[in-house]
Order: C-alpha cells, then structure tokens, then sequence
C-alpha cells in the first residue's frame, strides 16, 4: 500500500483496495481493508542531539574527532617506529614477543583512530534528521509487459528452439553429459589405497619388537617394573622414510606391567600378556585420541578429549565415557634374547568405529 | 616537722604522682628484668645451639637413627614402626631416599588424611631432617636413592627434552608444564617452579597415581633433557604474550568469548546508536 504514513486508513490510491464494513462479503481478487483497522501512529517525535542544540557540544565533538585522527597518525608511526627500535633478536623469544606487541598496538591505534572518527563524525556532526524514502510501484506498465511476451515468442520463432525438437533434446543431453568427466576425475583426488584395509591392518606383525617413542631402542620384559607406563612404537616405525604419522597413528601402544594377582585375564587372553605385563593400543575407539593418562594404583586409563576411562585390570574395558568399545589388546610375548615382541597384529582396527568395521 | 604517718586516707590525698612507689625500686623494674631474663636465656641458647655446617651424603649411623626417631614420631602411625605399613599407609621398604626426599621435601608427607592424592603443603622438616629419614628408609632395603648432581643440573638438550616431555608427560602435565585433571578428583600437578631433584624423583618413584619412569625406561641423560625443558618453560616468557595459564582452548575460549565478543557486540551496538 501506498502513501499509507501519513496514517489516513480509508483514502487510498490502489485500484485494488475496497473499504468493507462487517457486514459486506468481499469480492473476489480484492485486499480487504477493514473499517476498525489499527491507524498507523507515524513515526516518533525526532529528537535532536546534543551537537545540534549546543554549538560548544558540536566544537567539543569536532575536536575529539580530529583528536581521534590524530592519534591514528600517531599510532601508524609508532608501530614503524618500534618495528625499527625492537627488532626481533634470534634466538630472544622475548624479542618477538614485543615487537609483535608494539607493532600491534600501533597498528590498532592507527586503523581504530580512523574508524572511530569517522563513525562518531557521522553520528554527532552529519546530517541527523529523519527522512523517509518513498516505494514505489515495481509493476511495470501493460505495453512494456506485453512487448516483453512478444519478444520471447520472437526469439522462439527465430530460433527454432520449441519447434526443433530433436536439436534441443540433444542440446539439453550434451549440456549434463559434460560435467560427468569432472566427478571421476575429482573423486581419485582420494588416497589410491583403500581405505577399509588400510584402518583394518598396522605396522604389528609376529615377532615385530616393542620399541621405546621416538627413539626407537627395544624394550626388554626386565625393564618394565611395576607401576610403569612406556609408550610403545613398533620397530622400523621411527626409521619409516614415508607416512610415518599414518603408521604411528595406528600402531601407537602403551605397555603397563600390573601385579599379576591384580590382573582379570579372560581365558582365551590369558597368552597375551608376559607375567603381568600388557599392552594396549593407545587409540581410543571414540575418536582415536591417544589414550596415555595412566593411573598406577587405580589402573584406570583417561582419555583427555571426552573422559572415556578404560581399566586396565579388566582387558581395558569401558568403564566411564563415550567409548563404545574396549581399548584393542596387543598380544606379546618374549622372544629367545628377553626382548618383548608381538605375537600377531591386532585382532581387531585400532581406534574408532566406521562404516566397514565389522564386515 | 611532723612525720606524716602514711594511711590509706592521706595517701590517697597526696598521691599526685601516677605511679604508686613501693620501696626503692623503679616501677618499670620487673619488666626490665623481664627482657633482660628473655633475652639472656634466648641468646645463651643460640649460643649453645649449632647449626650444620658441613653436608655429607654419606648415611652415618647417626644420621640413620636420628632418621628412625623422626620416622617413629611422624610416619610410623600410618606406615607401621618397621616401615611395613599399615591399612592407612603402604610399606616405605624398597621406597628409597629418593622417595623420601621427594615426598617429605615437598611437602606432601606427612599426609593430612590418607587419600589417593597428596597435597602440598608447606614443608615439615629441615634438609637434615630429610635426609636422615631418607637414610633409615634406604637402610631397610635397596631403592631409588638421590641422582648425581649431574643429572639434576639441567644442562642437557632441551629439544629432546621437549619431545620425550610431549610423548610421555604433556598428556597428564600439560605440554606447557601447567598441570591438568585426571579422574575421580584427582590432578597431575603444575610443573613450574619444582625443583629438579624433585622432578626426577617423581620420575623415577611415581608418586601416588603416577607412573613409575625408572632409570630403564627414560635414563638419568633423559630425564636431566626433561628437567632442562622444564626450566626452559620456566625461564622464557611465552613468545605468543600472554599465555593465560598454558590451558590452551579452555582459558583462551573463555577469553574471547567474555572480552572479544562483549567488545564485539558492544562496539556493533554503538555503530547503530544514535548520537547522544
């Protein structure tokens, strides 16, 4: 509706606006405009500033904002001038941190002392009163709407587009064939591999040793004494010359040694751990953080991302948090020299649920 | 003249003095003799006193029994009178000096209440206190005893040091040192500010819930390339500013969120506001 903000209800200029009362029935294809409908109360009063009714408010604003612009010069060559009085020493870690500091706060100072400026310069000191922009029709006129119908059914004779059938179906057919090419080539933008092999096998083999992260020396059954933790990598893992982080990301474990009266040991199980010594994969099978926060007494493995607590005591089984699953056992064993060696790779993929994982 | 026979009436008239004389002695005598007395049987006690000047490592016999005597007094109602232990506290034979000198040196021990984490508190003893405990406990059975000061002078290679910290330590201590929490209401403590004998003793002992991190596990180079890390941390400010306690995304979310967007939201707000 227009016109409609000077608050006057029955007056309209619309063709298609009728004024009914309660008892009339509308006809058809009209907006209906009720006689008790609420009048529309305009705008508020307009208030004035304090810069339009005091001229020394209005010189004080001036001033604050030339203030503002210059402390933006200020700034900009405070931070070239710290650039060059403290520059950034190697080795001083203290240096970078007050260069970065002075240079910082310069350049804040200069870009902030402009945009604050020029917005309080436009709030206090511009133009403030309230004007109203008026719509206006979008419609366009009949003869424009009618060429423009004619001008698509021109087109359309020229062309031939409706009336050659057998050209435009091929067209439209060309048209989605040829983003088909672009699929196959971006979807081998993934890893050759596959995938589910891949997350189902580690570096673990029989008789792989269990060596120390990173350095990668092997770890005898006598040097791991009650109450210890060593983090585990397979050997060959710190000399991989390619994915060595995939590798370690799955083949990462931690070796504990519990009192063996202390240890619940299922049956078939009970060959995978040497005189209280076991070792767990350090993958969560929530989301596959590393799962290292051991506690000795309580034998209760953390995992710091969402608190899922394995008991190492029970073959790591979930005792709190979101993990669906027990921590995988890697089964070890000694081999003829005293050094612990796996016994096979993990029984089952490390690490979180998927897709494929029980197939 | 007349000699004034001093009654209680004629006293309390010509008592214009404040101070009641009661013979010939000054009224401020008996505290004087007070201090003199206080300070005389006070100094003639430091006197008789000395101080340990000379420090041996070497556990004489005399250092062992002393050591027992504060054991019997301040441990053995928790850790039995031998040491065996009780249900309160478990057995200190095979625990070491080095377990003593960590427990009892920070303040740890003697336990307020038996629990599964030991609090710091301040420390009880004396050095000599310490190391005399230290060598009652070695005295019953072999264990962990005090490093070489090499070992403890945090001279070695703090690169390495920093990596064997993030493989084994950081997940429980924080890859800052700032400590972090573990379950049920127990916490890996903060590592800034401990000494470097204390930080090997718990390596090598693993107090209460830690893991023990013996000599065959990371050795004494290792565990002094960690120590020397350790006083990196401590030594050099962060070179990022202000490191809001080393927490990471917790202490660092919290801030943006309160201060950097308050700020953000107040500074939108005052764009769209009219001018005064």
């Amino acid at each position: 509706m227009s016109d409609a903000h000077d608050g006057h209800g029955g007056e309209t200029a619309g063709k298609a606006v009728a004024q009914l009362d309660d008892h009339q029935a509308p006809a058809p294809a009209v907006a209906v405009v009720r006689a008790d409908r609420i009048e529309n109360p305009g705008f508020p009063p307009e208030r004035l500033r304090v810069t339009d009714l005091d001229p020394k408010k209005e010189k004080q604003a001036e001033r604050t904002i030339s203030l503002l612009f210059f402390l933006s010069i200020i700034g900009s060559v405070l931070a070239v001038a710290a650039y060059i009085l403290f520059p950034i020493e190697e080795g001083d870690f203290g240096t970078v941190r007050i260069n970065n500091m002075l240079l910082g706060v310069g350049i804040t100072l200069g870009l902030l002392g402009i945009g604050i400026g020029a917005v309080h310069w436009s709030k206090a000191l511009m133009h403030g009163h309230e004007e109203v922009e008026e719509r206006h029709p979008t419609r366009g006129s009949d003869e424009s709407r009618e060429r423009a119908v004619e001008i698509f059914s021109e087109a359309n004779k020229e062309s031939g587009f409706t009336r050659r059938t057998l050209m435009r179906n091929t067209m439209i057919g060309a048209l989605i064939a040829t983003p088909i090419p672009a699929i196959a080539l971006f979807r081998d933008l993934a890893p050759a591999e596959d995938p589910v092999a891949l997350l189902k096998h580690t570096m673990w083999d029989t008789g792989v040793r269990l060596t120390r992260d990173p350095s990668g020396t092997p770890i005898k059954a006598s040097d791991v004494t009650i109450g210890s933790a060593f983090h585990v990598i397979p050997e060959g893992l710190a000399e991989l010359e390619s994915h060595r982080l995939e590798e370690k990301a799955k083949a990462a474990v931690l070796l504990m040694r519990l009192p063996v009266d202390e240890l619940n040991e299922r049956e078939d199980r009970a060959s995978w751990s040497y005189d209280g010594i076991v070792a767990y994969s350090k993958i969560c099978t929530h989301v596959g953080c590393p799962v290292a926060l051991y506690e000795q007494q309580t034998h209760h493995l953390l995992c710091p991302c969402h608190q899922s607590q394995f008991d190492v005591a029970n073959h790591c089984e979930v005792i709190f948090g979101p993990a669906a699953r027990p921590l995988p056992q890697l089964p070890i064993t000694v081999d003829d020299e005293g050094y612990l060696v796996a016994q096979s790779d993990f029984t089952e993929p490390v690490g979180p649920s998927f897709w494929e994982r029980a197939l | 003249m007349n000699r004034r026979i001093e009654s209680n009436r004629t006293m309390a008239h010509s008592s214009h003095s404040p101070a009641r004389r009661v013979g010939r002695r000054h009224p401020l005598a008996a505290a004087a003799l007070l201090v003199v007395g206080l300070l005389a049987t006070g100094g003639a006690y430091a006197l008789a006193t000395t101080t340990a000047t000379a420090e041996t490592t070497a556990a004489g016999e005399a250092q062992v029994d002393e050591g027992g005597k504060l054991f019997a007094a301040n441990c053995a109602s928790c850790h039995g009178l031998n040491g065996e232990g009780t249900e309160a506290g478990p057995t200190v034979i095979g625990a070491g000096s080095l377990a003593v000198e960590f427990q009892v040196g920070t303040g740890r021990m003697p336990m307020a209440a038996s629990g599964p984490q030991a609090e710091q508190k301040p420390v009880q003893f004396t050095q000599e206190q310490i190391d005399a405990m230290g060598a009652w406990v070695a005295s019953l059975a072999p264990g962990p005893g005090i490093p070489a000061d090499r070992y403890i002078a945090g001279d070695g290679d703090a690169a390495n040091g920093a990596e064997l910290f993030r493989i084994n330590c950081a997940m429980c201590h924080n890859v800052a040192g700032a400590g972090g929490a573990l379950t049920e209401g127990k916490w890996a403590p903060g590592l800034m500010g401990v000494e470097p004998i204390h930080v090997y003793g718990a390596m090598v002992t693993g107090p209460q819930n830690m893991p023990v991190f013996s000599d065959l596990n990371l050795t004494p180079e290792e565990k002094n390339d960690i120590i020397t890390y350790l006083l990196y941390v401590e030594e050099n400010p962060s070179a990022g500013g202000w490191d809001l306690g080393s927490l990471g995304p917790v202490s660092e979310g919290l801030f943006i969120w309160i201060f950097g967007l308050g700020a953000l939201v107040g500074v939108t707000i005052w764009l769209t506001a009219k001018s005064n």
